[in-house]
């Protein structure tokens, strides 16, 4: 599906009103837009809402072979999925340049800042060890997906709970959550990601900007930073060219902004440990708003099954019986099924022609075979007759198609055997009918 | 959970036929929907049974690849992306059922040429998720507006090892049941359009089934009229 092109006439108005320091939504130019920030209903899943983007991150872990080089240490593995959900410019299955721009911006954000420590996700050493993999999903996207991604990715990550595993001896055993409480992930610190997009050739800036913002912006600055102001990862696309001040107002209204979001994860966090602690149930189902006119919610119901048993009865009853079952199959030999006996070998009954071709509608078994290989015979000679007359073809036209035509009548006549006898006109026809249409 | 509200039930073999005998009374979860939650689609809703979610989002009639293009009907696409993962071959098999459900009643003939796409996003699964991806995509399709001859909703149906047929069951039940249905029922005249089934049963306890998922489905049909009715209302 392909997006629809943004007009020069809103072009125009967004790139003026950013000059005169207005943004669409009402904006001042350093505000982020609202962010949310739940849970679901197992470990390790996270929503987050920033205005209209909306991503879902899942964390899962399974039991590997480590990394030979690394025989100590876990193993990270991040995925970021463009869902064509999110935007019609989103294709499934093709990676587009900003699906792997973005996953490598969220790799080097969270493995390369070594915000997890993988040596506690070993279980024994050059054998088995922990690899978590997030899955982040784009539902919707009205720009500043990375942003929100990353949110969502460290979210996740703190959110999750691995089992727990007993080491005795050589023998390793995983607890299932019933038998042991499971136990978070060691983290760090949390990475954050910020993004600010340039205007103008650097004139103006933004900080997270939505989806129209995005579409005529020059080129995007994106600084991950955590709480206590260590630049995890930085990188700057689009070509824009930037001045050392502008680098250096842009991390220290990062570092603002990560404080108050690490904030809000923490706060979001605690919600949802008291929220289980007082055993309410907690996940997508009800974090589903209540209120809204778009929104709505039953109870458990029931479902009176009185007459099931009779209607069930009558159905069966009224029913045809089922048609004659196939006939049973044989074994002609030991692992060899045969069910039917299938259409007569026809394989070596013709020397003349080498032609392999499988011609559709093959019905009445041999001779249909050999009329066809006849036919094939015939455009072999037609062929070679072609090429030899290519010089002369505009002047012979007319001898041409008397030669095919002599040709054409020739061979069932030679060749006529008794059972080919009858099926040679429609032959004739057929071949003359193919010869016209070839012309 | 499920629960029954009279006596056991009774399994018995009647000359060689497999017979359940359910309980007067089984029960679904509850379930909800969000519809226009997101704002890029051009349809979206959310469905929620229990704890199993799915939400979905629709995008059409839109322009189409010429590859792909029939020349009197919209092409009908269906994705269902998975929580965990890429998407398998189970993904594969669960569009397949949704396209064949959403192709039986839409109005492709109205949209030549055009595209229609419907993608899936499964957010949790606690059992019944093809039933949920079903009443998600049904929906979605009427949040976005298109025509449709019929309605359709999913209903899933366990039989237990001991004979009990459960409706809208959990992970937990259908784990431990000896076959699972899953049937897509339309709304004009409670037909059953598609099911997918697992495990082994009787002819007599399949219509068992339809029969108890068709009465499931008048409770999924009187909701989508509640919620539409909610939305388009002047006053709650």
């Amino acid at each position: 599906m392909k997006e629809t092109p943004l007009s020069n006439c809103e072009r125009d108005f967004l790139l003026k009103a950013i000059e005169e320091k207005k943004r669409l939504d009402g904006r001042q130019t350093y505000d982020y837009r609202k962010i949310k920030i739940t849970f679901g209903t197992d470990y390790g899943c996270c929503f987050v809402d920033l205005g209209q983007t909306r991503v879902m991150a899942q964390a899962s872990c399974e039991l590997v072979a480590p990394k030979d080089s690394r025989p100590n240490e876990g193993i990270m593995s991040f995925n970021l999925e463009l869902s064509p959900m999110a935007s019609p410019a989103f294709e499934q299955g093709r990676q587009s340049e900003l699906s792997v721009k973005l996953n490598r911006q969220l790799e080097r954000c969270l493995r390369n800042s070594k915000c997890i420590d993988t040596e506690s996700l070993c279980v024994v050493s050059g054998e088995k060890v922990w690899k978590i993999r997030v899955d982040v999903h784009t539902l919707n996207n009205d720009g500043n997906l990375m942003d929100a991604a990353s949110v969502a990715a460290i979210s996740a990550l703190c959110h999750f709970r691995r089992p727990d595993v007993g080491i005795q001896g050589e023998e390793v055993t995983v607890y299932g959550p019933e038998e042991r409480d499971p136990i978070p992930l060691s983290i760090y610190h949390m990475p954050i990601s910020v993004s600010f997009a340039f205007f103008q050739q650097g004139t103006y800036l933004l900080v997270d900007p939505c989806e129209r913002e995005e579409r005529v912006m020059d080129g995007l600055l994106m600084i991950a930073m955590n709480k206590h102001r260590e630049i995890c990862s930085i990188q700057s696309s689009g070509g824009i060219m930037l001045l050392k001040e502008q680098v250096m107002r842009c991390s220290k209204i990062a570092s603002v902004k990560v404080s108050e979001i690490t904030e809000l994860i923490n706060k979001a966090l605690l919600n949802d440990k008291t929220a289980r602690k007082a055993g309410g149930r907690c996940g997508f189902a009800e974090s589903m708003p209540q209120e809204r006119i778009t929104a709505l919610k039953t109870d458990q119901t029931s479902v009176e099954m009185t007459d099931v048993a009779e209607t069930a009865s009558s159905v069966f009853q009224t029913a045809e019986a089922p048609p004659q079952t196939a006939p049973s199959p044989l074994v002609p030999a030991p692992g060899v099924g045969q069910v039917g006996e299938g259409v007569r070998n026809t394989w070596g009954l013709e020397e003349e022609g080498e032609e392999e071709e499988n011609e559709e509608g093959v019905s009445s078994g041999g001779d249909s075979v050999e009329e066809m290989t006849k036919m094939e015979e015939e455009q072999h000679k037609e062929s070679k007759s072609r090429k030899a007359d290519v010089v002369e073809i505009l002047d012979s036209d007319e001898e041409e198609e008397e030669e095919e035509e002599e040709v054409v009548i020739l061979y069932p006549e030679t060749t006529g055997k008794a059972k080919n006898a009858g099926s040679s006109s429609g032959q004739k026809g057929a071949a003359t009918s193919r010869k016209q249409r070839k012309k | 959970m499920t629960s029954f509200a009279c006596d056991k039930h009774r399994f018995h073999l009647e000359s060689g036929v497999m017979e359940v005998s359910p309980s007067t009374v089984s029960l679904i979860r509850e379930f909800g929907c969000e519809q226009t939650l997101l704002s890029r689609p051009d349809g979206s809703a959310s469905f929620v049974q229990g704890d199993t979610s799915v939400m979905a989002g629709v995008y059409g009639p839109a322009e189409v690849k010429v590859s792909k293009e029939i020349y009197d009907r919209a092409t009908l696409e269906v994705l269902v992306h998975p929580k965990v993962g890429l998407p398998g071959v189970r993904e594969r098999s669960q569009e397949q059922c949704l396209r064949e459900t959403c192709e039986a009643s839409l109005l492709l003939s109205l949209h030549p040429r055009s595209s229609l796409t419907l993608i899936l996003q499964v957010l949790h699964d606690d059992g019944s998720l093809l039933s949920c991806c079903l009443n998600a995509a049904c929906m979605a399709l009427m949040d976005a507006g298109l025509s449709m001859g019929r309605l359709f909703c999913g209903v899933t149906c366990a039989i237990s090892t001991d004979g009990e047929i459960i409706t809208d069951p959990t992970a937990a039940q259908e784990k431990e049941s000896r076959a699972l249905m899953t049937f897509a029922i339309d709304s004009k005249e409670r037909r059953v359009m598609m099911s997918s089934t697992k495990g082994s049963f009787s002819v007599h306890e399949l219509q068992q089934c339809i029969a108890v998922s068709q009465k499931a489905s008048e409770k999924i049909f009187q909701f989508y009229r509640d919620s539409v009715r909610r939305r388009y209302s002047k006053n709650l």
